[in-house]
């Protein structure tokens, strides 16, 4: 994160989506300086989700590119992928794995301390706990604690706050203020207000 | 090598945690093998002439079992996402999705061996060479049904789909292990038979990985 604040570093450049004969969204351009955050807005089925994931590299986009740097990310995804941290509306966790052993195996894969993620997000009195017997909320603060393993420079949330109780937000309003205070950017859809203080917001 | 490490670990503390997984495969594998001398009549010649084929076609079915939820479970979740943006090649996620499946279905196959070979009125003599048959055999389906269960991925009914992909490329293992217990039975050499099976699966190795790994970007 060597960037001077300023300037853009994660740009799109005349995305579009295509979902079968439908198209999602068509060009957009997004830029993100490190330190900003941005709000997708939109109704239900705008593309809010799949911009996201052509942001993350999981989907193709039909035209345009994205670009780090100046560069286009298809020259190398794997950075790409470094780079990022994606969080979807789905939790990804393994009902018969323990709160532990669920975030212990991204860490694996992304780096970082297990102890201090699930203390960031409160987790830590569940740890021995099987992931099946966690409510909604819980579900979602251990997804969210994938985010605290180990910085990395784009977070992309989809409805992050989506189950959450007030202590809850409050935490990820921490996460989100270091994050950013790191030089880090935020892209992220939701309905409901997100402790983003001064996002930008972009309507699809 | 961590993540790659870390898959694999998962794949088997999963497996773990659901015994009645990996059992259910044995289970089947011992019911499928045991419903031949109910076809065939129960004259120990005809069996023994029957087992060599019946063996290694019941394991391979057996071994098809776990394959449909292999990525449809990650894909659920989430965690296929989460996967294919982990920097882990592709490529390497199948592999430690197909060892996973080798090591918690093709592993207890193997184990309960004797007892299919018992059933079947296989020699005696034969039996580490069906072991050793089945072992080869079924690394090879484990390696042709990770990228099957990749290709087949969110189609519709792709449970009946994948059967129909893996089972056709799955005949030379098939043969080849067959004939090498037939060997071992009738005191024939079963090496070359054995090595033709090491071949293939060594080209099943590198390229089913990679074909999976192909699959799974596109998706």
């Amino acid at each position: 994160m060597a960037n001077s604040r300023g300037v853009c570093v994660l740009e799109t450049i005349d995305l579009a989506c295509w979902r079968g004969e439908r198209a999602v969204f068509a060009g957009v351009g997004l830029a993100v300086k490190p330190g900003d955050a941005v709000l997708l807005l939109g109704r239900n089925g705008a593309g809010k989700s799949s911009l996201l994931r052509v942001l993350a590299g999981l989907l193709a986009p039909a035209a345009g590119h994205i670009a780090w740097q100046g560069r286009d990310v298809r020259e190398d995804p794997a950075a790409h992928a470094r780079r990022l941290r994606y969080l979807g509306h789905l939790d990804a966790l393994k009902p018969a794995l323990t709160v532990r052993e669920n975030l212990a195996f991204h860490a694996a894969l992304t780096g970082g301390e297990v102890a201090p993620a699930l203390e960031a997000l409160g987790l830590s009195a569940l740890a021995e706990l099987p992931g099946r017997m966690l409510s909604a909320g819980q579900r979602r603060r251990l997804a969210l604690a994938r985010l605290a393993l180990s910085p990395a420079e784009i977070w992309l949330l989809d409805e992050p706050t989506l189950g959450l109780d007030a202590a809850s937000v409050e935490r990820l309003g921490d996460l989100l203020a270091a994050h950013r205070a790191r030089g880090g950017m935020v892209v992220a859809a939701t309905h409901l207000p997100l402790p983003l203080p001064g996002a930008g917001e972009f309507r699809l | 090598m961590r993540a790659f490490l870390a898959v694999l670990g998962r794949e088997l503390r999963l497996a773990l945690r659901h015994p009645a997984d990996a059992l259910a495969a044995v289970l089947f594998f011992l019911l499928v093998a045991a419903l031949f001398p109910f076809g065939v009549g129960p004259a120990p010649e005809t069996l023994s002439r029957l087992a060599p084929g019946a063996l290694v076609a019941s394991a391979l079915l057996a071994a098809l079992l776990p394959l449909d939820r292999m990525w449809g479970a990650e894909a659920e979740d989430g965690s296929l996402d989460l996967l294919l943006l982990s920097g882990l090649h592709p490529a390497l996620i199948a592999l430690a999705k197909a060892a996973g499946h080798w090591l918690t279905t093709g592993l207890p196959l193997i184990l309960a061996t004797p007892i299919a070979a018992a059933m079947l009125n296989l020699p005696t003599e034969a039996w580490g060479v069906a072991m050793l048959a089945l072992a080869l055999a079924s690394l090879v389906l484990s390696l042709l049904g990770t990228a099957g269960a990749a290709l087949t991925l969110g189609a519709r009914r792709g449970g009946v789909l994948l059967p129909l992909l893996v089972l056709p490329l799955a005949i030379p293992a098939v043969i080849f292990g067959a004939a090498a217990i037939e060997a071992a039975g009738t005191e024939a050499n079963a090496r070359p038979m054995l090595l033709l099976l090491g071949a293939l699966a060594a080209l099943a190795l590198p390229l089913a990985p990679l074909a999976a790994g192909a699959a799974l970007r596109g998706e």
